[in-house]
């Protein structure tokens, strides 16, 4: 069982002649933590649009393969449907929230309040979304006066709110300081650990996909070329070949190797001394 | 999660505000004579007063300024067919009817703008949609008014930003008239671009919020609404428009 699959999927955008997407398989089961890297132009972005059915379903373009989203082909599936089985979480926060809202409570309630639930149910999934995100206390803070991090937590506490089985995150620190890093990190930890909800998390930084993920995949030009454990991917001596820099852990067990020194514990997957 | 309001007048239903607000300006632009745009200047000045707007109400009393003096110079100096001179400077001469429509038609955007700003300055925008969403608005409609509002300061931040990168790599846009139009085609490039750019990521991350589910919004924000307000807006419509056919009909002669 599954709750996001992908098929042999290839996609092109409207207008491009080139497939973005080359031949994706992809499986990611419920409760699993995947991390997803490569170099810009890979493609990691249309994976997070093709899995979260907004491709071609809202931005148009071509879709060969198949894309489940909970066992349903993402094709069957209406927009406000795949939303509720499957929330995306884009770079940028400003652009994700409404900008019509008042207060943090108003904005996690959009979703529940569209999906037509009534007022005690909504009040019941925004709570619970604003404790899993680590958000409660912003609740009666207006949404655009909040910093980077706390914006990105309020986004995600508003797609938690739809009680997704998976969310895409399509690198949601891009934008953000260390200490916003870190406080998005720290509760992405707790919302896997907590909800059960399955995660799939593009990123650039691989120390933040080591500590969260418990398999990842890289992709270049459209294409999956490695597959595998964290901890295995990562330190995968081909991986600067495909524009990826492995976490510090690795990188500093490459140091001491080649200053002829070597670690006591194992840094990057071989044993220590 | 109300926030909560203080005064009377902040207190009333977003479209018993609304109501008053856009009888205000009908009446301030239709009804002939001194009396009634001073009568509604009067009445705004109580709302005011009221509120304690104080400051807040200051930039829109000097943004009417430039127009109101321009209408004084023009309607004062040159009204077309006048000609009970009252003053002459050079080849200019001010005449007495020309000053009296000036000093008309001043009035009357001064309490329509004055009307509109106690609105603006009262009713929170999101209060106001909520209650039009309550009443049957649909939800686009909501949003896209709620978003045409918040778009106005987004576009001003990201404009200055762009303005700040492109004086970054030596656009000059200080300086004579001709420099300052010069320097705005560098700048509406990348600032239409990016609101185009903003618009196509808003809107996927709406369908990712389920905003196109069929179903219809509960209610979360209930405005604070009373038969006194509903018959109060219903009667305020119908002095309006009473007024206005006896205007047009020429039964109303105000002084």
């Amino acid at each position: 069982m599954t709750v996001l699959t992908l098929q042999d999927v290839r996609y092109r955008y409207a207008g491009a002649s080139a497939w973005a997407l080359d031949g994706i398989d992809l499986a990611v089961a419920p409760g699993e933590v995947v991390g997803l890297t490569g170099a810009n132009d890979a493609g990691k972005s249309t994976v997070c649009l093709v899995g979260a059915g907004l491709a071609p379903g809202a931005i148009g373009g071509r879709l060969e393969g198949t894309v489940l989203i909970d066992g349903t082909p993402s094709s069957e599936l209406p927009s406000y449907l795949a939303a509720q089985r499957c929330g995306i979480l884009f770079q940028n926060a400003t652009t994700q929230l409404t900008g019509t809202t008042a207060t943090v409570w108003e904005e996690v309630a959009f979703g529940p309040r569209n999906l037509g639930l009534e007022v005690e149910a909504i009040v019941e999934r925004v709570a619970w979304a604003l404790r899993l995100a680590r958000v409660e206390h912003l609740s009666g803070r207006q949404p655009d006066r909040l910093s980077g991090g706390q914006a990105q937590l309020v986004a995600l506490a508003s797609f938690l709110a739809l009680r997704p089985q998976i969310l895409v995150l399509d690198e949601p620190t891009s934008q953000l300081d260390p200490a916003g890093t870190r406080l998005v990190g720290e509760t992405l930890a707790g919302l896997a650990r907590d909800s059960g909800t399955a995660l799939l998390i593009v990123e650039h930084k691989t120390d933040l996909l080591e500590s969260l993920c418990t398999r990842v995949l890289v992709l270049e030009a459209g294409r999956i070329v490695l597959d595998g454990p964290a901890a295995a991917v990562l330190a995968d001596e081909r991986l600067a070949g495909y524009g990826v820099e492995a976490p510090s852990r690795v990188r500093l067990a490459r140091a001491l190797r080649s200053g002829g020194l070597e670690p006591d514990v194992a840094l990057d997957g071989r044993p220590g001394r | 999660m109300l926030r909560p309001p203080d005064g009377f007048y902040r207190r009333l239903n977003p479209v018993t505000k609304l109501a008053i607000a856009l009888c205000t300006a009908v009446l301030a632009f239709v009804v002939r004579g001194w009396s009634p745009p001073l009568a509604l200047l009067v009445g705004v000045g109580l709302i005011v007063a009221g509120t304690h707007l104080g400051r807040a109400f200051l930039p829109f009393v000097l943004a009417t300024l430039p127009l109101l003096a321009s209408i004084l110079l023009i309607n004062t100096f040159l009204y077309p067919g006048a000609t009970d001179t009252i003053l002459v400077i050079g080849p200019l001469r001010a005449t007495g009817s020309g000053l009296t429509v000036a000093g008309q038609a001043s009035l009357r955007i001064l309490a329509f703008a004055l009307s509109v700003a106690v609105f603006a300055l009262t009713t929170p925008t999101d209060d106001l949609l909520a209650d039009l969403e309550r009443r049957g608005m649909g939800r686009r409609g909501s949003f896209v008014i709620g978003s045409a509002f918040q778009a106005i300061p987004r576009l001003a931040t990201r404009a200055r930003e762009v303005a700040d990168s492109q004086r970054a790599r030596g656009l000059d846009t200080e300086g004579s008239a001709w420099r300052r139009i010069r320097g705005i085609v560098p700048l509406a490039g990348p600032l239409i671009t990016g609101a185009l750019s903003e618009v196509e990521e808003r809107a996927m991350a709406l369908e990712a919020r389920a905003f196109s589910a069929p179903r219809r919004r509960a209610t979360i924000r209930p405005m604070p609404d009373s038969r006194v307000q509903r018959i109060g807006r219903w009667l305020l419509v119908g002095i309006t428009l009473a007024l206005v056919l006896a205007t047009f009909t020429g039964r109303l002669a105000l002084p």
